[in-house]
């Protein structure tokens, strides 16, 4: 198990072609992880309609060993947030999140969970999810299809299939400082307190241009 | 069933003493309402929901209304003429007044048994600040119950004999009245690509301009 290994991937296939089966444990580790991504169970708005058609027969999201969804935060590998995250529900959301076992993922599923979406001017709509939890795919959409859905989950399958299980680029849940519980806001008087994660998100402070 | 004014002539003959105003609606709906005193409102609503020609039985919405105080400004012109009788100029007399702003709330009435509707009834409260409590309409129509509670959320209309008003929308801590005009919301502005109109304005405030580049 070294972080670089020493053949090359292209002559690993061309081992594979001859019948000869050479791994690592890093690659078999994420193999495995990668073909079994449990979702959590739990929708919140017009997007959870979209990931309920993503497990029916047409679209067929076991076709990526994705389909148990688990009605416990315990058992999943990935959350979905699925639609609009409201103010009043951003604590719970978060609260979830932490009661997952690392490893785990989060998508963030269309306009709202990523930015607020129709919602972003309001009172009452949590900004993206991203402002609490680590986001790794955001997928576009008012709702996104399932296919994207679908894409969506493929290319967090290649995020799972690339992490390193050593050195300083290893996965989240390797690290000794990676896990950890994130921070759950408080209800206040006007807003959330905090209203943001700083250690999670951070105003993006590009200059404004005349 | 009878138009609104048979039915505002009712309720006087019936409750001497009631307030009960006819509001008309100039815009194309015509909806005209019916603005009830506070004092007797519950008996009103009571009646309107038992009377045997009306059985007005089901309330299908109420909703709150913000009112801020108005400030208009009369012109008086009085021209100024000589002893000919030619006008000179014509003097113009500018004073303003302020209306002040209120709450109310709108119920539609319908009757399921008699099949007509609506009848729109309105409460309003004495000011926005401290007097605003309305008798609940929930003993009458229980539709009410969620709607009052919103209400009560969103404008901060209080509701009295209401039998479990709390907040429905936002947390039990919330402090404002979102949809309420003067309301504020909190300042979690983010970067945008393209901002224009309110949104730009907050852009200026928390991204400034970067100060012009020096050409050599």
């Amino acid at each position: 198990m070294t972080p670089e290994a020493p053949i090359t991937d292209n002559e690993r296939e061309e081992l594979r072609r001859q019948g000869i089966m050479l791994t690592s444990l890093q690659e078999i580790y994420n193999w495995g992880r990668s073909n079994s991504v449990w979702p959590l169970q739990f929708g919140l708005a017009c997007c959870a309609i979209e990931m309920i058609a993503t497990a029916t027969a047409r679209f067929d999201i076991a076709r990526f060993g994705a389909e148990v969804f688990r009605p416990s935060p315990r058992q999943a590998d990935l959350m979905i947030v699925s639609g609009t995250v409201t103010k009043k529900m951003a604590p719970q959301v978060i609260r979830l999140w932490n009661q997952m076992p690392e490893p785990k993922y989060c998508i963030a599923m269309g306009a709202c969970a990523i930015s607020g979406g129709p919602f972003k001017q309001g009172y009452n709509v949590l900004k993206g999810i991203d402002r609490f939890i680590p986001v790794d795919i955001y997928i576009p959409g008012c709702p996104p299809r399932p296919e994207a859905l679908l894409n969506g989950l493929i290319e967090l399958q290649k995020k799972i299939r690339g992490e390193k299980l050593t050195g300083p680029n290893a996965a989240r849940h390797l690290r000794p400082d990676g896990p950890g519980e994130r921070l759950v806001p408080e209800f206040g008087e006007h807003d959330l307190n905090p209203p943001h994660d700083p250690e999670v998100w951070q105003a993006p402070s590009l200059p404004r241009k005349t | 069933m009878e138009n609104l004014e048979q039915i505002r002539d009712r309720l006087l003959a019936r409750f001497p003493g009631a307030e009960v105003t006819l509001i008309n609606n100039p815009g194309p709906s015509a909806q005209h309402s019916l603005l009830l005193g506070l004092a007797q409102a519950r008996e009103i609503a009571l009646f309107l929901r038992d009377d045997p020609a009306l059985r007005l039985d089901y309330c299908s919405n109420a909703t709150g209304i913000d009112w801020p105080a108005k400030e208009f400004t009369d012109v008086v012109r009085t021209p100024v003429k000589d002893a000919a009788g030619a006008t000179l100029r014509i003097l113009e007399e500018k004073t303003k007044r302020v209306t002040p702003g209120f709450l109310e709330v709108v119920y539609h009435l319908y009757s399921m048994e008699k099949k007509h509707g609506p009848v729109v009834i309105r409460l309003r409260t004495g000011n926005r600040t401290d007097q605003v409590t309305v008798p609940s309409l929930t003993p009458v129509w229980r539709s009410c119950d969620f709607q009052e509670r919103e209400i009560f959320d969103l404008y901060g209309v209080n509701f009295e004999g209401h039998h479990d008003l709390r907040r429905i929308l936002m947390w039990d801590g919330f402090k404002d009245h979102p949809m309420r005009k003067d309301y504020v919301a909190p300042d979690d502005y983010e970067w945008e690509p393209t901002p224009h109109g309110a949104v730009l304005e907050k852009a200026k405030a928390h991204y400034p301009a970067p100060p012009p580049a020096t050409v050599p």
